[in-house]
């Protein structure tokens, strides 16, 4: 069974999204979805600065086996990515929730924030595959 | 989804694989492992490094026998197999009208008038198809079901001592029938993934004690089809329909090796395959395009299909495989491009997502095969 964590919220595209005190939003893959891809071998985190809205492609994540884009969950501006994924992009398989986050964003529409699945939502979507 | 899934076909280790917590994927009829829970990249180096165990039941086993069948076989692929002694193997492909691939194959003489043939999974049936229209005098047995496994890399011979020293004996290309644990089985040395190793093929029924026997080493791990892939890709191995196809000849796909002397303009058995006219006129003219090797410059995966362009944007080729190299920890990749960009350190550019990635032309293999010649 793969770890879906209560504390974050989700969206259907595998991705989660986690609120932070600041005001802005961490950005990951589940671990259903890195456990889907396998070995993660690269990783293409969005440039920061770049404006992103809900649904655009924000990078791209690399197994041995395939390749699968990375959306973002929300609309904003991404403020931060995750450096570690460059050199160690295998973070993300051993470490999904906590050290192999990707981009960090600052929201422009905080209403979209209320859209996003909660644990139990994410659930029937992993089940429903 | 589910009639699809219905639909496909089991080998004779399904309930092994799933025991042992393989994720499954449909692949060339059959359900599949594509890895187990070790991952494609330990599996890859597992059997880089010790012994991997690979179902390759899906693949075609086809026994050809009468009086004659040597000529008959040479009159589909460019082989000399006269050279051949009994149980002595060799790389073949079929090839069509216009010298183009309609699949690659090893063929195994078991004797003077009978000859074992191991084909490609997804084209076994048109194989036979073909086998059947071209030598209807023969008698063509398909193997349906019969098991065949590989033992892969530098423990395996090891591994091979204890069950079966004479199969231990052999040296690469050359197989041998023998028992088992009362298993009748014929055991070959030869694979696909550059490591030295066997093959052996198994009565459906006793394949599941057979690979039961092999992972009960510790130095045998079963590895999927995900590292399968990555291990011939290092290996410089074609994998057909996607490195090679019926568009394809043997001297553009690089295995101009394959050709025997002997069947080359000027040989004592010159032509009389399909498409000879072609493929003896690529090898004295040469091709417009060849396949070769690539390492990736940088950390992104250049994939299958991906166009390839010179410094000055002109597409000059295509990938037809690509991913990721465990053993070197880069992206590699291998593809067809025109004749002037084939030496090893040229500079090509793939664009992938929009963006050019640097390739260099590598010699193949990237990673050195390990066959063991004696």
């Amino acid at each position: 069974m793969s770890d879906i964590r209560n504390e974050l919220k989700y969206v259907s595209s595998h991705e989660w999204i986690r609120l932070e005190e600041d005001g802005t939003v961490t950005i990951g893959i589940t671990d259903h979805a890195q456990d889907s891809l396998g070995d993660v071998v690269y990783v293409e985190t969005p440039e920061v600065g770049t404006a992103l809205a809900e649904g655009d492609e924000a990078g791209v994540v690399e197994s041995v086996k395939a390749a699968s884009d990375i959306y973002a969950p929300i609309s904003g501006e991404v403020v931060a990515v995750n450096e570690v994924l460059e050199d160690a992009p295998e973070t993300v398989n051993e470490s999904p929730y906590d050290d192999g986050w990707f981009f960090r964003m600052q929201p422009s529409d905080a209403s979209e924030l209320d859209k996003l699945l909660d644990a139990d939502g994410y659930r029937e979507v992993v089940d429903s595959e | 989804m589910e009639t699809q899934q219905e639909q496909l076909l089991k080998t004779p280790l399904n309930r092994l694989h799933r025991e042992l917590g393989a994720k499954l994927v449909p692949f060339a009829g059959y359900e599949m492992p594509v890895q187990y829970p070790a991952g494609v990249v330990r599996e890859h180096l597992h059997t880089r490094e010790a012994a991997g165990l690979f179902d390759v039941s899906h693949m075609g086993q086809i026994v050809i026998s009468g009086t004659g069948v040597r000529e008959a076989l040479e009159s589909l692929v460019p082989v000399d197999l006269g050279k051949l002694s009994d149980d002595q193997q060799t790389y073949a492909v079929f090839t069509n009208a216009e010298g183009g691939i309609e699949d690659d194959l090893i063929i195994t003489r078991w004797s003077e008038e009978q000859y074992f043939l191991v084909v490609n999974g997804a084209c076994k049936l048109q194989d036979l198809a073909h086998l059947q229209a071209n030598l209807p005098d023969f008698s063509i047995e398909y193997l349906d079901g019969r098991g065949l496994l590989a033992l892969q890399g530098p423990a395996a011979r090891g591994v091979m001592q204890q069950l079966a020293p004479e199969a231990a004996a052999l040296t690469f290309m050359n197989g041998v029938r023998v028992s088992i644990d009362g298993v009748s089985c014929y055991v070959t040395c030869s694979g696909y993934t550059g490591e030295d190793g066997f093959e052996i093929s198994v009565a459906a029924e006793d394949a599941e004690a057979i690979a039961r026997k092999l992972l009960d080493f510790t130095e045998v791990e079963p590895i999927g089809l995900g590292a399968r892939d990555t291990l011939r890709l290092e290996a410089g191995l074609c994998l057909y329909g996607h490195d090679m196809d019926q568009a394809t000849t043997p001297v553009e796909a690089g295995l101009l090796w394959s050709i025997s002397k002997p069947r080359r303009t000027g040989g004592e058995k010159q032509g009389g395959f399909p498409g000879a006219q072609k493929i003896l006129a690529q090898i004295t003219d040469g091709t417009q395009m060849k396949r070769v090797g690539f390492v990736v410059q940088g950390r992104a995966p250049v994939r299958e299909g991906a166009e390839l362009v010179n410094a000055s944007g002109q597409p000059i080729g295509r990938v037809t495989s690509g991913g990721f190299s465990p053993t070197l920890n880069v992206p590699i990749a291998m593809g067809y491009v025109e004749i002037d960009y084939i030496a090893p350190d040229t500079e090509v550019f793939a664009l992938v997502r929009g963006k050019p990635r640097a390739l260099k032309v590598a010699r193949m293999p990237l990673v050195s095969q390990r066959y063991f010649r004696g």
